[in-house]
């Protein structure tokens, strides 16, 4: 199966390649020339060009992915490892599964170019377990590039050594917390960790740990390959680069799409979705998987660009982009995120664990009639709650929907109550 | 013949994390769950108490404390395979299997769940039976794929008569 790749590929390359490539094929390529260039000069020039490039987390936090670096080499622990969140469990988004079984070498070549950059001689990937296919391009990669020099013992012949190991993830959507994945590689439940410290000073095993999304890290061979100026040339001033998008919804070309920093929401669903499936209208687009927000067709002229979204509260986050026509529901839609979150909560922390119970509580009601209008102000109240109390991100993000779905499509919530109209009835207003 | 816990534990590379042992127990498990006697036995072999082993297991959804059919029928249950038709093809999965979600057949051979996004959008609504990925499902191609299921199922059942 694949899905539509588009033209506009400058980073991620993703239509020069079928699934399952062959070393031979991503060398072919210009594969691993970035690597061979950066082995023979200082590390540190590495983190200096990623800074430079102004490359970013692409997991969703976006946190400066030089600077990360530069944390974990600063530290005087030499013991570092180095972890690729391959945990994508955001529902909607699909790009990590795309590089993993079309560009294996691409995010090799990244981890151990991140690897010589900050030090570690121990890497690993956590991929869900419900990704058998990339685990096995994974794995038939790895072996492929060990035995061709360029992974595990004095690579490329100049003494760096660097090991990447899988580990499985098993079902968990937490798991993709930083410290929660932590958490689960040392055998334990998937439960977040308090932060500070973070896991660049105390990671795996106690050890200064980079963790890095399989975007960031595929990002990595063609910045250093090309250098900042070119990166720079994609995407705009705020935001460098590319952001892989997972379009998904009511769209006629639903597939993984790479796209320029810079480039509208609403381009995104009509150049590249090539616009709505049976000529209906948009009535929200979720924005960021289930822990992104829902947002109106008017919001769509928004740049996807950290800093315009972050204007106007729109979350990137994991870059997925979830298209819904007019006879979709939004109570429908947001009342399956929060069941989403309510089984994914880890329950450690009681805002997440009861905020969710009562918010899927208030739309079960709702979706059966059986709400009030009082309910609607009470989900309002506990979200908020919910948002600034909760342990983790989790418990903070599960909220998103429901705030932004509160802003944006109040009327359908109000008018969903059996007693909608009565308000008005008493203030003397026939509704 | 199963392969014993000491079996797997010792056949595995690199450092020996619990979630990684109860994955290798339960996929060499024919009935796909992790048994009381392996909870005991890989808490001997780890020297980790019973509760630390039952406390990761029960916390991780693909891990199950309790017997499975052969094949696992995983639904996506998130908003896009929603909206592209869940209800329909659970309700075909239900209906052919003759179980409810969370259940197993009566001949255990197959054993129905709802998943968290398979991560399939882009071919929604889509299922997944053991490791295989199935998508842009319609009413008829989910019969048509859990017949060669079942007559696999059927012929091996000759087979071992």
């Amino acid at each position: 199966m694949t899905a539509m790749l588009h033209k506009n590929d400058a980073v991620f390359r993703l239509s020069l390649f079928q699934e399952f490539p062959t070393l031979m094929h991503y060398r072919g390529f210009g594969g691993y020339e970035a690597l061979a260039k950066a082995v023979e000069s200082n590390p540190t020039s590495i983190i200096e060009t990623l800074a430079a490039a102004g490359l970013r987390g692409r997991g969703g936090a976006a946190f400066p992915t030089g600077l990360k670096m530069q944390m974990v080499r600063n530290n005087a622990e030499r013991e570092r490892y180095i972890i690729c969140n391959a945990d994508e469990g955001e529902p909607g988004t699909f790009k990590d599964r795309f590089i993993m079984t079309h560009i294996p070498f691409q995010l090799l070549e990244g981890m151990t170019l991140a690897a010589y950059a900050v030090g570690a001689a121990k890497g690993y990937i956590y991929i869900r377990h419900e990704y058998p296919e990339a685990q096995q391009t994974m794995h038939r990669s790895i072996a492929a590039a060990k035995a061709a020099g360029l992974l595990g013992d004095n690579i490329l012949g100049q003494g760096f050594s660097f090991d990447v190991e899988i580990f499985s993830g098993a079902g968990s959507y937490l798991c993709g917390e930083e410290t929660a994945l932590l958490s689960s590689m040392e055998g334990k439940k998937g439960r977040p960790r308090l932060k500070p410290p973070y896991p660049t000073q105390n990671g795996l095993w106690g050890k200064p740990t980079l963790i890095n999304n399989v975007e960031t890290l595929a990002n990595i061979p063609m910045i250093i390959g090309r250098g900042a100026e070119w990166y720079r040339t994609l995407g705009t001033l705020d935001s460098p680069g590319t952001k892989l998008i997972s379009l998904s919804g009511d769209v006629e070309q639903r597939g993984l799409y790479e796209v320029p920093f810079g480039t509208t929401f609403n381009q995104i669903i009509e150049e590249y979705g090539g616009g709505m499936k049976n000529g209906r209208r948009v009535k929200a687009v979720n924005i960021g998987g289930a822990s992104g927000v829902v947002v109106p067709p008017w919001e769509l002229d928004c740049a996807l660009e950290y800093h315009s979204c972050g204007e106007r509260d729109i979350t990137i986050g994991s870059g997925a982009v979830f298209v819904m026509d007019e006879s979709r529901s939004i109570l429908a839609n947001v009342h399956n995120r929060v069941e989403f979150f309510l089984h994914e909560s880890c329950g450690k922390c009681t805002p997440c664990r009861e905020g969710l119970r009562q918010a899927g509580r208030i739309i079960h009601n709702l979706l059966s009639g059986k709400a009030v209008m009082a309910d609607v102000d009470n989900l309002e109240r506990y979200t908020r709650a919910m948002q600034n109390a909760a342990f983790c991100g989790l418990g903070q993000a599960a909220g998103n929907s429901l705030i932004s779905s509160l802003r944006y499509f109040r009327s359908e919530y109000e008018a969903a109550c059996f007693d909608y109209g009565n308000q008005y009835q008493r203030e003397g207003i026939t509704a | 013949m199963q392969i014993s816990v000491r079996e797997i534990i010792n056949g595995m590379e690199g450092k020996q994390a619990l979630l990684q042992i109860l994955l290798a127990v339960q996929d060499a498990s024919p009935e796909n769950y992790v048994s009381e006697d392996a909870v005991n036995d890989i808490a001997y072999m780890l020297n980790v108490s019973r509760s630390r082993v039952y406390s990761t297991a029960s916390f991780y959804s693909v891990i199950s404390l309790k017997p499975r059919g052969r094949h696992i029928v995983q639904v996506c249950i998130n908003a896009p395979c929603e909206n592209a038709g869940k209800q329909e093809i659970l309700a075909v999965l239900e209906d052919q299997l003759g179980v409810k979600l969370g259940e197993t057949t009566a001949d255990r051979q197959f054993t129905l769940e709802g998943v968290s996004c398979l991560g399939a959008c882009y071919v929604s609504p889509a299922i997944k039976i053991d490791d295989r990925l199935y998508g842009d499902l319609t009413p008829e191609l989910v019969v048509s794929i859990l017949r060669e299921y079942q007559e696999e199922a059927t012929a091996l059942d000759c087979n071992a008569s």
